[in-house]
């Protein structure tokens, strides 16, 4: 059908043959830097990096890497912090869905997680930070009042040991992220009859949730939890943050290595970011490992019929912890918010002396350039992802794949999943483990310390989030619309921006400011592929963290918050006002 | 491009004929000119918003004054550039790099000059380089005790002084004015001290200053350190940290970033005491509204060390003038008053205010007056920097005895 018509204009072809290269160059995209990084890492780990003196391969990085102070800490830390921290994640995301699921407003949830996904990361840690201090905003409510604290208690926080802090932060991060892959998980799921047959059965809702709809959405949130996994592991902006710092984590240490004067910690630093490579293929392998023995037990759970137990308490607990999440993070950044426009503020007074936009004033100047570099490299990212993701998209649904026709439902199925994980690749590889290659190869070819640099690395994340947040709602488009218009005589381009993207401009929209937002957020490939030279509010907001003037520091992350935010006010209003007159598109 | 042979021939012809000083202008005039229109990426540590605040309006006067843009490239740590300079040099990238400028000194300053990273010797070509002081000021040419040899320009004078809040620590009779009396303060008053961490050069220079008020003889921190007399000097400092860890702010477990970290822990009212290496920095916070109004600073009775911050220019940076012309204009009377004067800065000079004409050292008369800036009595004599192999070693030892 589609087939049919494209082959009879020639001006139908050109871009088809355009769109046949489509699939190579999205995955060339990405692909090639990671791996080119992932060498480029690799070799030095081994003792090899002649342009540093490294011309023979050996295990000597390892062995100074096992010699250095604090690394079985390190390890245990990170350890500890990935696996609590993906723990917590996912037992709060289903307990929260599994709440919710029945209750009014469940359909809005959606929109309420947006704004707190499209909160970068670094921004949330550095307001968390300042509410959880021991001279913090919490203390401050009660203090001296209700607690006697004239001079704030000597507990540590922020920074501690344990790593409880930069646990806590990572939770509320993912948490809502989970959340949303779950949602979009259901809809592909036909939840509400299945549970209404539970519930005839005589199970309550939340138990039904678990033992009905739970298994079928559990496969298609698999990866989304071995990357957040692969995340926690591995995150390095909100753990020089929030995390202990003597030792810090492995990745932290990393970093940390790689930007030593003395280049001989190169070979160590190369060897940390392998490490890590390894923990979290290992992790992966261990959570996965982990899902088949519970398989048959669970299973067994489910046979068993049992109605009461303690699910639906356990999942009230879980979303009251959700929201009890959710508003430490809105008060978070409502903390740096207030610090913005703050007269000096001390402890122990619970709100600043008076209100002023001097620091905005003073601040201006400085805050343009990196503002507009985040902004430039957000759009940019975003829409060569966009160009590449369509790109994709289109050739899929213009060519009638052999899976699709022909080949058993099992056989697509796989083919699918493949691509699936190919693209979930960024997300599950460490970042510090192929940036440092892949800073040496941008030397080699010039393109270091470029905005293109750092646009070229910002598509490695932004690319799979927006493939995969646009993937499902344009496969799910109903192709009479396309087949009505092309037998009125349309090309398929006049098909595609006439019929189809004005259908699909609303997830169009929102799957491009989920891409703007992860670009927005991006600490170490900035860092990286723009050679500290390449300023984004994100990089300055960091670097201010460590001990700069919070009032300064509440206008970067305030504006770093702001900018995501807008991205999504203008995703969801502008099909609004674009297609006010047409029901059902706005 | 001038090689570096001029400059060797500059320095010498300088301090003989008047012929020479007109060549030499002759070679400035032309560097101006090479200098109009380039872009210079300053790479400095950009932790402190005054500075930052002061790199901007370096950048406005140079471009109003010769036509020379100014990026601050901002850094986290001052090593990032180093390492950045190394990465080129190790790809290959000899011209043409991307750092133009470093703020820099200690042991990043050595690592470049050991390794043959920077460009010169380039002070004696400096106009304006005639007001330093090299002569009382000896940290300008000798930095933790390495010898400058022309290749970076001082423009910041440092000496650690301690900031207190009066307010909360009423009687100055009390304050710990030596490094055994610290240690008595703080089993006083548990967990209202603590120091940067010691990867952070003010959390060495912390140990550092101990050290030096610690043992008998400092002149033997001049020499490069060895593991013998590294051991030996060093043991009274251990045995006085050990002692002193627990008494820290988080029982020693945990330490701010740096400087500024640490000051926000005395705002923040979680410790009593912090430390600062610009003798004007408390006066500029208070200004700032950073710190109390109530803060005051004291020094050690011995004396504390002082240390000078220079910029130096790498062998392979792509606007060499360009970054001449700023060092120039860094050490301008007219920056070092603006620099020195809390209402921007803060920083001591580097400048021989003898030499200035009147009308410019008029100009350090007029700057902002305050009740909480140290006295130049109260300051003291500076002490010397150890050599920079203690601070490397003393940071390296600490790690291995207290990271766990």
């Amino acid at each position: 059908m589609a087939d049919t018509h494209t082959d009879t204009g020639t001006a139908a072809r050109r871009p088809r043959h355009l769109l046949r290269l489509a699939p190579v160059l999205t995955v060339a995209a990405f692909a090639v830097p990671i791996a080119c990084g992932l060498v480029g890492t690799l070799m030095p780990a081994f003792g090899y990096l002649p342009a540093i003196g490294g011309d023979r391969w050996s295990l000597d990085p390892w062995r100074v890497l096992r010699g250095a102070p604090g690394f079985s800490t390190s390890l245990q830390l990170t350890l500890v912090v990935g696996w609590a921290s993906t723990l917590l994640s996912v037992l709060l995301a289903l307990a929260v869905a599994g709440f919710l699921h029945h209750r009014a407003g469940a359909k809005r949830l959606g929109s309420w997680l947006a704004p707190l996904l499209a909160m970068p990361h670094s921004a949330l840690a550095i307001g968390f930070a300042f509410l959880i201090l021991p001279s913090g905003w919490l203390v401050r409510w009660v203090s001296p009042g209700l607690t006697g604290w004239t001079i704030p208690p000597d507990v540590g926080t922020v920074g501690a040991a344990s790593g409880w802090p930069l646990i806590a932060a990572l939770v509320m991060k993912e948490t809502p992220f989970l959340l949303l892959m779950i949602l979009g998980a259901l809809n592909q799921v036909r939840a509400p009859a299945q549970i209404a047959a539970a519930r005839a059965m005589g199970y309550g809702p939340v138990m039904a949730w678990f033992k009905v709809v739970l298994p079928q959405v559990y496969p298609q949130i698999r990866l989304p939890i071995y990357a957040v996994l692969a995340f926690s592991l591995s995150v390095v902006d909100v753990a020089i943050i929030l995390g202990p710092g003597n030792p810090p984590t492995l990745a932290v240490q990393a970093v940390r290595w790689f930007s030593d004067p003395d280049t001989t910690r190169y070979f160590p630093a190369a060897a940390a970011a392998t490490l890590l490579l390894g923990v979290v293929l290992a992790s992966i392998g261990a959570w996965w490992l982990a899902e088949c023995t519970a398989q048959p037990l669970l299973r067994r759970w489910m046979e068993r019929g049992v109605r009461g137990g303690a699910a639906a308490p356990a999942a009230s607990v879980g979303a009251v912890a959700g929201a009890v999440l959710a508003l430490t993070a809105v008060m978070s950044m409502l903390g740096m918010l207030l610090w913005s426009i703050a007269e000096p503020w001390r402890y122990p007074d619970a709100f600043p002396p008076g209100l002023t936009l001097d620091t905005w004033t003073r601040q201006s100047g400085q805050l343009a350039g990196p503002a507009w570099t985040t902004l430039l490299v957000g759009v940019a990212s975003t829409v060569l992802a966009l160009v590449l993701t369509l790109a994709c998209l289109e050739n899929e649904s213009l060519t009638p794949g052999p899976a699709r026709r022909t080949a058993p439902a099992g056989a697509a199925m796989s083919a699918v999943s493949a691509s699936v994980w190919l693209l979930y690749l960024p997300l599950l590889v460490p970042q510090i483990a192929f940036l440092f290659g892949l800073q040496v190869l941008l030397i080699r070819i010039g393109l270091d310390a470029t905005t293109s640099a750092v646009v070229w690395a910002h598509l490695v994340f932004v690319l799979p989030y927006l493939f995969l947040s646009l993937a499902e709602p344009w496969r799910a488009f109903d192709t009479r619309y396309a087949r009505a218009a092309a037998s009125l005589g349309a090309s398929p381009w006049r098909v595609f921006w006439r019929v189809k993207l004005p259908i699909l401009l609303k997830p169009l929209l929102i799957a491009s400011a989920v891409a703007f937002a992860i670009s927005v957020g991006q600490y170490l490939p900035t860092l990286f592929a723009g050679a500290g030279r390449v300023a984004t509010l994100t990089t300055e907001a960091v670097t201010l963290s460590a001990g700069a003037d919070r009032r300064v520091i509440g206008t970067w992350t305030a504006l770093q918050a702001l900018f995501p935010l807008l991205a999504y006010l203008l995703a969801t209003t502008a099909p609004r006002l674009v297609h006010g007159h047409r029901k059902g598109l706005a | 491009m001038l090689q570096r042979r001029d400059f060797t021939f500059l320095a010498s012809a300088l301090l003989t004929s008047s012929w020479a000083r007109a060549q030499a202008l002759v070679a400035w005039e032309s560097v101006l000119g090479k200098a109009r229109g380039q872009t210079v990426f300053w790479n400095a540590w950009a932790g402190d918003e005054k500075t930052n605040a002061f790199i901007a309006w370096v950048g406005e006067q140079v471009k109003a004054r010769d036509g020379v843009t100014v990026v601050h490239t901002r850094l986290k740590d001052t090593s990032e550039a180093v390492t950045r300079v190394i990465a080129e040099k190790s790809a290959g990238r000899n011209e043409g790099g991307t750092v133009d400028l470093i703020w820099i000194n200690g042991p990043n300053f050595l690592a470049m000059k050991q390794q043959g990273l920077l460009y010169g010797p380039v002070t004696q070509a400096l106009p304006n380089f005639k007001y330093v002081d090299v002569t009382h000021k000896r940290s300008n040419v000798i930095d933790f005790t390495t010898p400058v040899d022309g290749l970076a320009v001082p423009w910041s004078l440092a000496q650690i002084v301690f900031v207190y809040d009066s307010a909360r620590l009423r009687n100055p009779a009390e304050l710990p004015r030596s490094a055994p009396a610290m240690l008595d303060w703080a089993r006083g008053h548990a967990g209202r001290l603590t120091h940067p961490k010691v990867s952070n050069f003010l959390g060495s220079t912390f140990l550092k200053q101990a050290l030096v008020d610690l043992i008998a003889d400092p002149a033997v921190l001049q020499l490069p350190a060895t593991d013998v007399s590294f051991a030996q000097v060093t043991a009274p400092l251990w045995a006085w940290y050990d002692q002193l860890k627990p008494t820290l702010w988080r029982q020693g477990q945990q330490f701010p970033d740096n400087g500024s970290a640490q000051r926000q822990l005395l705002n923040d009212g979680e410790i009593d005491i912090t430390l600062s290496f610009n003798p004007a920095e408390a006066a500029a916070s208070v200004s700032a509204g950073l710190l109390p109004p109530t803060v005051r600073s004291f020094t050690f009775r011995k004396g504390t060390i002082g240390n000078t911050s220079f910029v130096a220019i790498p062998y392979n940076a792509a606007h060499k003038e360009g970054a001449m012309v700023v060092a120039d204009f860094l050490i301008d009377p007219e920056a070092q008053a603006r620099a020195q004067d809390i209402k921007y800065l803060g920083n001591l000079n580097v400048l021989d205010l003898s030499k200035l004409s009147a009308a410019d050292r008029a100009r350090f008369d007029r700057l902002t007056p305050s009740a909480t800036l140290p006295s130049a009595a109260d300051l003291g004599a500076p002490v010397l920097e150890p050599h920079a192999s203690w601070m490397t070693r003393i940071e390296a030892e600490w790690q291995k005895r207290y990271t766990r």
